[in-house]
């Protein structure tokens, strides 16, 4: 779905992406992480055109993503922020649907579609018609996902999506994410720091490290056969004080 | 982009079609100078005109010579009146030379610039130098040259009069004047001063109202020094054909009104507070001819006129700066060159903006809508800049990860997230427009700004207090009106983020 050749991108003169080659299969979930800023929400933000290589090429679906054609290319895909993103202005169901009414799309469409997502996420009807400052940390998140996934796009790409939740909501929304992700069955990249997190969503862990690909694989791979000594330290790190099992 | 383009062109467009005089064919516009005796005459001719069966305004205290004699000579205006010697000495002395000529010359000079003048009305209003009654009587000075003997004597002399080449310097030579103890000072001031004995002898208007109040006696000019400025009125050729009869009624006027009659209405008004209309008609005896307004019509009056400055010029300059602060958002090189510009042009004082534009768009409301309109940029470009500027970037991402066009974009995400900032800007301009509006009257727009202008001139604190007090409820409930607005068109979700946050 996506295919990443060589790409590099600085700002101004600090390089942040440095040569990265990746190549996504259509309906699996990737998830990418690594210290923070190693450049996980820039290599995300290339995949959606929001940002361009400055070396390299990103493909999405056989298209170079390139300002002229980026726009409707985005509408293909999902976009989930750390903190949801939401419009403040508008209420939780005008947020889902802003894209959707600016397409034209029928009422009862747009209703039918609110409805099926509701019922995916598991969001309260009566809590649609309230504005973002009126809801929880988790409903927002909920709201984002909603929001990204209206137009039902091919792929959805999630930057931290559950990183401000405390740990109680965090899990139960990393299962019911799961469970729509496997329902779906759409292609997702996903963003975290947490490697318990990461090895639960995961077909496939890409590790980042200073722009570049440290390592990719599954858990699996990381811990048994790390490519580097900062593998074996970043997967060492994580372990002990959250204490999973591999 | 294009569309605000668009937008402010057919904005510009409007504001010119409307700055044409309106109905400058059927409608006779009358002028005066800004002060008493000028705003009397232009009474009496608009009695006159009334009377005449003409349909005819009066647009009092529009500035100095020079703005009411290009207002006429460009049409704005279609009769004023004028002196002889202002005529030679100031507004065609480039042609006269700087020299008194007579009425033939004048006539003729004038008649290359389409203006006419009637015959001198009988005053000779002209510099004079005065001192009290019994002082003068006291020391037995009736003449200028008597002043001679009397090498102590103190003058004090308004500085215009201090500085005018045929002013004090040049009296002083030609009489052989040996007195050394000359200030210069206020004219107001000379008269209290005069009053007390600190000075004995000051310049004056022959037809000044302060004569009589005062007690004074104007020294006889016997060496014919002062140029005399006959009153006449000037008016447009056009005007033979327009309205004969009222130039008709006009030329009767001359040689009808002697020094002390002028003397006597300027006094009426200033000092028995008598209004000039009622001074035209009792003069003309034409008690019937006009309608005195009370207080509440003179209110409503000022206050529609008010409520047109600025509910024109802030509307127009919302339509202008919103779009223009978009735009500074979106480039940012232009962007700093739109709020360089903006700022500049606040920085222009206000007095001086208002008489720029008369140039460009004459007398009247168009000018004083221009200059309020670039005067109530800034505010609203500025916050509709920051408005935008301060958006979120993680909602700036949002919108643009969804694929919104930018024009989609800027409507249902930006100006949304911008509506507390620009509103803001827009009732700091709205505060500021309504009280820099006063300004306009002195351009001939009227609005409060005319009590007060006229209250100053009379020295009537109650005159000023009408259009202060009311200027500054306006403003006030300018000030309400923006929070009632805010509180209704703020989105909810923003007003409930704001609590929250
Ligand atoms: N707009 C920007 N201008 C300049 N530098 C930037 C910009 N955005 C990101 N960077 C830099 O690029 C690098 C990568 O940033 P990025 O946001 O991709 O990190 P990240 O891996 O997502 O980190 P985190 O886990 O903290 O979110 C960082 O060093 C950051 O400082
Ligand atoms: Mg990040």
């Amino acid at each position: 779905m996506f295919v990443l050749e060589q790409v590099s991108m600085s700002f101004q003169d600090q390089a942040c992406i440095r040569g990265v080659d990746l190549s996504i299969p259509a309906g699996t979930t990737t998830v990418l992480i690594g210290p923070s800023g190693c450049g996980k929400s820039t290599l995300l933000k290339l995949m959606l055109g929001l940002l361009y290589p400055d070396a390299g090429s990103v493909r999405f679906a056989d298209q170079t993503v390139q300002p002229d054609n980026a726009r409707a290319l985005r509408q293909r895909m999902g976009y989930v922020i750390q903190e949801g993103g939401l419009f403040p202005h508008l209420t939780a169901r005008e947020n889902i649907t802003l894209m959707a009414r600016f397409l034209g799309w029928p009422g009862d469409v747009q209703v039918a579609r609110v409805h099926g997502l509701r019922t995916l996420t598991d969001f309260p009807a009566n809590a649609l018609d309230r504005y973002p400052a009126e809801l929880s940390g988790g409903q927002r998140q909920r709201v984002s996902l909603m929001r990204a996934l209206m137009l039902n796009p091919d792929v959805l790409l999630l930057d931290e999506p559950l990183g401000a939740l405390d740990p109680m909501i965090r899990r139960d929304l990393q299962n019911e994410l799961k469970d729509v992700f496997e329902q779906l069955n759409k292609t997702v990249v996903l963003v975290t720091h947490d490697l318990g997190e990461a090895a639960w969503f995961a077909d496939s862990i890409v590790l980042m490290r200073d722009g570049e690909i440290a390592q990719r694989g599954s858990l699996e791979d990381l811990v048994t056969s790390p490519a580097s000594r900062f593998v074996e330290q970043f997967v060492n790190a994580q372990r002990q004080p959250e204490g999973f099992g591999a | 982009m294009k569309r605000p383009c668009l937008l402010v062109g057919a904005l510009a467009l409007l504001l010119i079609t409307a700055a044409t005089p309106a109905a400058a064919q059927d409608v006779l516009v009358i002028g005066s100078k800004k002060f008493t005796e000028s705003v009397v005459l232009g009474e009496i001719a608009l009695a006159l005109a009334t009377d005449a069966g003409a349909e005819a305004t009066h647009l009092r205290e529009l500035g100095g010579s020079r703005v009411l004699f290009n207002a006429l000579r460009d049409g704005e205006i279609h009769v004023y009146p004028d002196y002889t010697g202002t005529l030679a000495l100031e507004l065609l002395a480039q042609d006269t030379g700087g020299r008194t000529v007579d009425d033939v010359v004048l006539r003729g000079l004038l008649a290359t610039r389409g203006i006419r003048m009637t015959r001198p009305l009988g005053f000779n209003n002209t510099y004079a130098l005065g001192m009290r009654e019994t002082r003068a009587r006291e020391l037995n000075i009736s003449t200028v040259s008597d002043l001679v003997r009397y090498p102590g004597l103190n003058f004090g002399f308004s500085n215009e009069f201090m500085d005018r080449a045929d002013g004090w310097p040049a009296l002083r030579s030609h009489y052989g004047l040996p007195q050394t103890g000359v200030v210069g000072m206020d004219h107001d001031l000379a008269y209290r001063a005069l009053e007390s004995a600190g000075i004995d002898v000051m310049d004056l208007y022959t037809t000044d109202a302060e004569i009589t109040y005062y007690r004074l006696r104007a020294l006889q000019d016997d060496k014919n020094y002062f140029p005399e400025y006959h009153a006449v009125f000037l008016y447009r050729e056009e005007l033979d054909q327009q309205f004969p009869a009222f130039v008709h009624r006009l030329n009767t006027l001359t040689g009808t009104i002697t020094q002390d009659q002028m003397v006597l209405m300027n006094a009426r008004v200033k000092i028995d507070r008598v209004s000039e209309s009622i001074v035209a008609a009792d003069f003309l005896q034409l008690d019937s001819a006009v309608q005195q307004e009370n207080f509440s019509q003179r209110l409503r009056r000022t206050t529609l006129a008010h409520l047109t400055l600025t509910g024109i010029s802030l509307g127009l300059a919302i339509l202008i700066a919103i779009p223009l602060g978009v735009f500074a958002a979106r480039r940012p090189h232009f962007g700093h060159l739109v709020l360089g510009t903006v700022a500049i042009v606040q920085t222009i004082p206000a007095l001086a903006m208002f008489v720029f534009m008369i140039p460009l768009l004459g007398i009247g409301a168009p000018p004083a809508i221009a200059a309020l309109l670039l005067y109530s940029l800034l505010p609203i470009v500025r916050n509709t800049y920051a408005g935008l500027h301060d958006i979120p970037v993680e909602l700036q991402e949002s919108a643009e990860a969804l694929g919104l066009p930018p024009s989609a974009k800027l409507r249902l995400v930006e100006l949304p997230l911008a509506t507390r900032s620009i509103l803001a800007g827009i009732k700091t301009s709205a505060v500021i427009n309504v009280g820099t509006a006063t300004l306009g009257a002195l351009i001939g727009a009227g609005g409060y700004g005319q009590p007060i202008l006229t209250g100053i001139r009379l020295d009537d604190m109650g005159l000023i207090l009408e259009g202060a007090v009311p200027a500054a409820i306006l403003a006030l409930l300018v000030q309400g009106a923006f929070s009632l607005l805010e509180r209704w068109v703020l989105p909810r979700g923003l007003r409930l983020a704001q609590a929250g946050a």
